[in-house]
């Protein structure tokens, strides 16, 4: 049992980490909030001082912002309905008894291991590239003209990528949820006569809501940010096709040096990551209540 | 003596032992001929016991890594690999030492050095950063090809001409495409070619007032031009083609012709990597009679930032690497055609260079044309020929590019995309206070 003198102790432990870990996250903050108002260009010495909301009209006002957040909300959407849909589709599989259903397992969340850039480049190169890439050589087979997947249907392309990288989470969770329903419930349904739809629909979904509503919390908070896939495969093109809010903050603060704009973009950034999140926590987070 | 005194006597030994061994940190691009030189750079590092740490990276990451050290007084590096495009820029911001000691070395002899290169990587006749390789753009094509499709090429073609040949070569059942341009979006990407080739069409970037010109007919023939000539004879998926890829497309004889860096000459000669090595004609670029060709200007070179602690070992570095000792050092190892091209006179005066590589007189040829204080037909208020050199210009460009990757993706008309080149190049000239 822990006495008063131990529990001092392992907060007078813990404090180092945890300050370091406070001012980790609010130094990078501030200092982004700082450089939102000031004239900060890397390469031009010249602008210097206070910028007022300059940096932040000249960011929203940027002809492909409204684009980027479009194309933010449908990355985010179309990863989340592919992962999810296929991800209970995945799980019911995996709940089957079937031989080798260890390795199946470990096979199927594999994908999760793969770093993003990795992922890109090999999607990229080794899948979809229209002149070496396995697709484009399929398509050749039949005599068709090879797909340029990231020029005619960018977005799409990267909503592929991403998903399949998050599939394996979302199959996990969700499997996980299904081995926790009651067998005794599955047969009393099965028993009173309700077919497989009927079944998955009143017994098995219902009982899955909280995953899947966890599901969708956790993927939206990293998908609101993704970059990697991005930047290794379209770079935000062609024209702004495939540019979300991250990529615009990085294309103004690094590829145009503009700092100050840049840290107007990565605020704006956080504020409609916070806005996201609040409303989500309110439409789906009330199954978690229960 | 007891072992801690032992001890001590050691460490100290050790600590000076490093103290006086001086190393140098360079930052490079991963180009074929730098590797070559990170694998020669043991000699210097026996003749002057100066060691050398490599930080080799891909052009794009170079680039927003030594911007962003310089900018931000980082002092990372003691020798960085620039461009032609930020040797001025950042000499004037007072960020790069002069190469004052190598200047005045006659041994060195900087007047060797090819006035156009030697020009671009000036500001106010001192020397800021020394040009490891030169490059211009001009053409090369399959003779074979051409032969086949009854034309000959002229040493300065028109628009016109290649136009009508890329066409004519144009075989997709075979899988040839008649000519290969990049298009992957970025300054240092499609928009090199296009604004370089839109010179010749008599466009330019800004007028005397910094304007943006993209509303102009000359932009808009030159981007039609490209389209259409994309359409008929360039590959599939050209928008996500840059120079290696383009590279490999040639190789693998899949183009007909290539217009891109007169660096690529010794790449596509070379019978161990290239299938067409034999095959291969060049030509400069092509014009439409209004007194300007669409080629570049641009040169790799080595500039010590102004907060280099190691600066005297570090333009000793420079010179090794970049003097004629070097040039024939590379000849000795790996033959005359492998040196770095377009710095020097001398190697073009050379009748051994002359001899192993064809492509010599070309490109000599088309690195004098490329004037990068007058680039084009009409006045502009800035220098460069394939870039505008000033700061602004790595984003407008990237921006820019963008739009026209987006044109040739069939995303949007030629129209559309001048008008908000247009539109988004504006804003950030206003931005930046070149516009009132």
């Amino acid at each position: 049992m822990a006495t008063k003198q131990t529990r001092a102790l392992a907060r007078t432990m813990m404090a180092p980490a945890v300050v370091v870990l406070f001012i980790w996250m609010i130094v990078p903050l501030v200092m982004t909030l700082w450089f939102s108002f000031q004239n900060y260009n890397l390469i031009n010495p010249m602008m210097t001082g206070f910028a007022g909301w300059a940096n932040y009209t000249y960011v929203i006002g940027d002809p492909s912002f409204t684009q980027a957040l479009v194309n933010t909300l449908i990355l985010v959407g179309g990863v989340l309905l592919i992962t999810i849909v296929g991800g209970t589709f995945l799980a019911l599989l995996l709940d089957q008894p079937i031989w080798g259903q260890g390795i199946l397992r470990i096979i199927v969340i594999s994908p999760f291991f793969v770093m993003p850039p990795v992922a890109a480049l090999i999607w990229k190169n080794g899948f979809m590239h229209p002149g070496y890439g396995m697709l484009g050589h399929l398509w050749k087979f039949f005599g068709l003209q090879p797909v340029d997947w990231f020029n005619q249907y960018p977005l799409f392309s990267v909503i592929v990528i991403v998903a399949w990288q998050w599939l394996p989470f979302a199959t996990l969770i969700l499997l996980t949820a299904l081995q926790s329903l009651s067998e005794e419930q599955r047969e009393a349904a099965e028993m009173d006569g309700a077919n497989a739809v009927n079944r998955f629909r009143y017994i098995i979904l219902p009982h899955m809501a909280r995953a899947i509503t966890i599901v969708i919390l956790i993927q939206t908070i990293f998908l609101l940010g993704i970059f990697a896939e991005i930047r290794v495969t379209t770079g935000g093109g062609p024209g702004y096709a495939s540019t979300n809010i991250a990529f615009l903050v990085f294309r103004t603060g690094i590829l145009s040096n503009d700092i100050g704009a840049g840290s107007a973009g990565g605020v704006v950034a956080v504020i409609i990551a916070n806005v996201v999140a609040i409303f989500l926590m309110r439409a789906v987070g009330k199954n978690l209540d229960a | 003596m007891t072992a801690k005194t032992l001890f001590a006597g050691a460490l100290l030994l050790a600590l000076t032992g490093t103290a006086s061994a001086q190393t140098l940190t360079i930052a490079t691009v991963n180009n074929g001929d730098m590797i070559r030189m990170q694998g020669l750079s043991d000699q210097f590092t026996e003749e002057t016991g100066i060691e050398l740490n490599w930080v080799v990276l891909e052009e794009n990451t170079l680039r927003q890594n030594v911007t962003t050290d310089i900018a931000t007084n980082g002092g990372q590096y003691d020798i960085m690999t620039i461009g032609t495009y930020e040797a001025p820029i950042w000499a004037k911001q007072g960020w790069l030492k002069p190469l004052d000691t190598l200047s005045a070395d006659a041994n060195y002899d900087v007047d060797d050095i090819l006035p156009a290169i030697r020009g671009g990587l000036s500001l106010d006749g001192k020397l800021y950063a020394a040009p490891f390789y030169g490059e211009s753009s001009f053409i090369m094509y399959r003779t074979d090809l051409m032969e086949k499709a009854g034309l000959t090429m002229p040493d300065a073609p028109t628009w016109e001409f290649i136009g009508e040949a890329a066409r004519a070569m144009t075989d997709r059942a075979n899988d040839i495409n008649g000519i290969c341009l990049r298009g992957k979006a970025g300054w240092g990407e499609n928009m090199a070619f296009l604004t370089a080739m839109s010179n010749s069409f008599g466009a330019r970037w800004f007028d005397e007032n910094w304007q943006p010109q993209f509303n102009t007919p000359q932009w808009k023939e030159t981007l039609d031009t490209y389209l259409s000539l994309m359409a008929d004879a360039g590959p599939a998926g050209a928008s996500s083609n840059g120079f290696n890829e383009n590279l490999t497309l040639f190789q693998q004889g899949k183009c007909g012709m290539w217009i891109d860096a007169t660096v690529a000459a010794s790449f596509v000669t070379n019978p161990n990597d290239s299938t067409v090595a034999d095959k291969v004609g060049f030509a400069q670029a092509p014009d439409t009679g209004l007194g300007k060709r669409g080629n570049w200007l641009w040169a790799w070179s080595l500039a010590i930032p102004a907060s280099s602690q190691n600066a005297e070992a570090a333009e000793q570095f420079i010179g090794w690497a970049t003097s004629k000792d070097y040039l024939a050092t590379v000849a000795e190892a790996e033959g005359w055609a492998n040196v770095p091209p377009g710095t020097r006179t001398s190697l073009y005066e050379n009748p051994e260079y002359q001899a192993a590589a064809p492509f010599a007189a070309m490109t000599l040829a088309s690195i004098d044309s490329a004037d990068p204080t007058a680039p084009t037909v009409d006045p502009v208020p800035y220098t460069g020929v394939q870039f505008v050199a000033i700061p602004e210009f790595a984003g407008i460009g990237t921006n820019v590019g963008q739009l026209f990757s987006a044109a040739l993706a069939g995303q949007m008309s030629a129209d559309d995309a001048l008008a908000q080149a247009q539109e988004a190049t504006t804003r950030d000239m206003t931005r930046a206070g070149y516009i009132k």
